[in-house]
């Protein structure tokens, strides 16, 4: 499957580049000590510029998510699973992403999920699949 | 919230004018425009010269593309206008935007009449790329969009994705049922039957409904909005002068514009999105309530959005929209609370906004047609959905 890539930043490519070492990096607030997502050069929570981006654990739940049917583009045949992941580390921290490695009708809200990354060119997506 | 100034009770809506509505209408962008324009100016007893304002939401983005063809910049030339404030741009409030920056540039001193509109071609486009609107035509080559990038990758190429996630979480939190949800479709088109200009007028059935098409589960092709060409106009008054045209003024009687969340598709409140927070700005700015409205536009640009708005609009409790509109009687023409009488965009077609606000005046004016339904006072129009909201409560005296 084909991916349309972010272009890499400074405030965001923690997020898309961590998976090269094989951690999923979420940006932290050292003041508040609370995650925030999208990343961000301040804390949208206590507004502290002590923020840095730190591996959290990779595990999470599916909030929500949608079984898509509909080819956007040509090579799009497949159905495939979008959902919202909660991240284990804290209520609230989440990113839409794809669910893969099961049949997408499997998918379930509050199924317990892992991280596992994809690399497209410099780029390392964070999917998750069922956390056994 | 608390507001110590409502500036929009200082605007009236005076007139309203709509192209043609098809799929596809064999006009230019510009053409419909002038269509719906030249319409509502006359409509408000105006003429071009005492136009002072322009206002549009999103303008054409500096790119003219189908989902929004015409701006303000484009019209002022070509219409002969001199304005004293005009003003587009999509980082708004939702479609209805260009009503909410109008009445502004009115109450704050800067025009007396100003003409909102709306244009949209996405009919005519669609005939050459079918997937004309998908969110990965909006960058070339990497996202640099500081909100796309984070759907893109995972191929969310359309905003269905992002409102199935809305709808499957409704679903899970509340106990919404398809069934419920596909009412939204089957009210639409009952009423778009008696529309003439509605794009979809044969009768719809509930087996009709789950045999269309799946696209993003759980929404079907029937819960997405039905793309066409059209323009619609809008004039808005100063109150003191409001009273000067044919129409009885109808007064703007609050606006809800309000964001207290991340502009973001997934970072909102997934079920209740930016409409919960325009719903609560909306009512703390008048002392009408909820069930002072006699009807309710709402949008439908997928059927989830319209139970969203029932229940950020108070029109409902939170989470009761699918018994709300279950069997369709409270929401029919003759029910407790007619919404989208014109068909909405599900049947009607996706004029995007402005359509709406088109309808209950022309319902508040009484001049419907087989469509009128009971007379009444106090519409509710809001339109958007995820992080894009705004509505605005209508009162003809």
């Amino acid at each position: 499957m084909t991916r349309k890539l972010p272009l890499l930043t400074e405030d965001n490519s923690p997020f898309w580049q961590g998976g090269a070492q094989g951690r999923l990096l979420i940006h932290h607030c050292a003041d508040c000590t609370r995650f925030f997502h999208p990343p961000a050069p301040i804390c949208p929570h206590c507004g502290s510029f002590e923020v840095a981006p730190r591996a959290v654990s990779g595990e999470g739940k599916v909030l929500s998510y949608t079984i898509n049917h509909q080819a956007w583009r040509p090579d799009l045949t497949e159905p495939y699973v979008v959902a919202i992941v909660e991240l284990a580390e804290q209520a609230g921290l989440r990113f839409v992403t794809n669910i893969v490695g099961l049949p997408a009708e499997a998918v379930h809200i509050d199924m317990p999920v892992r991280v596992r990354f994809e690399q497209h060119e410099d780029v390392w997506l964070p999917l998750f699949e069922k956390d056994a | 919230m608390m507001f110590d100034r409502i500036f929009e009770k200082d605007v009236a809506i005076t007139g309203v004018g709509q192209s043609a509505v098809g799929r596809p209408v064999a006009r230019s962008g510009m053409r419909l425009t002038l269509d719906a324009c030249l319409e509502a100016i006359a409509d408000a007893g105006l003429t071009r010269a005492d136009i002072d304002g322009v206002a549009c939401w999103p303008g054409d983005n500096n790119n003219g593309d189908a989902f929004s063809p015409v701006g303000p910049n484009a019209l002022i030339g070509t219409l002969g206008l001199q304005v004293n404030w005009y003003g587009g741009g999509y980082e708004g409030p939702g479609p209805l935007a260009g009503i909410i920056n109008g009445a502004m540039a009115i109450a704050s001193g800067l025009c007396r009449h100003v003409l909102v509109f709306r244009t949209i071609t996405e009919a005519s486009r669609r005939k050459v790329d079918k997937n004309a609107s998908a969110l990965t035509n909006k960058t070339i080559g990497r996202d640099s969009s500081f909100f796309w990038q984070w759907y893109t990758p995972f191929n969310v190429l359309s905003a269905i994705n992002l409102m199935a996630l809305y709808t499957q979480r409704h679903f899970h939190e509340y106990g919404t049922t398809p069934e419920q949800l596909a009412q939204i479709a089957l009210t639409c088109r009952t009423n778009a039957a008696l529309n003439p200009k509605a794009i979809y007028r044969t009768p719809l059935s509930l087996d009709d409904y789950f045999a269309s098409r799946m696209i993003s589960t759980p929404l079907r092709m029937l819960d997405c909005d039905v793309h066409c060409d059209a323009s619609t106009a809008i004039i808005l008054s100063r109150a003191d002068v409001a009273g000067d045209g044919p129409n009885p003024p109808i007064r703007l009687e609050a606006i809800g514009a309000a964001l207290h969340q991340p502009w973001s598709w997934d970072q909102i409140d997934l079920t209740a999105t930016a409409a919960r927070d325009v719903g609560e700005m909306m009512w703390a700015r008048t002392d009408l309530k909820p069930k002072d409205v006699g009807s309710a536009q709402l949008y439908d640009g997928f059927s989830i959005l319209t139970m969203i708005w029932l229940e950020a609009l108070g029109l409902c409790p939170r989470g009761e929209s699918g018994r709300f509109v279950e069997g369709g009687h409270r929401i029919a023409r003759d029910g407790q609370l007619p919404i989208n009488t014109n068909g909405g965009q599900l049947s009607g077609g996706r004029t995007h906004g402005l359509g709406y606000v088109h309808e209950a005046c022309s319902q508040l004016w009484g001049r419907a047609g087989e469509r009128q339904i009971a007379p009444h006072h106090v519409s509710v129009v809001a339109a958007g959905g995820g992080p894009l909201g705004g509505s605005v409560l209508l009162v003809r005296d």
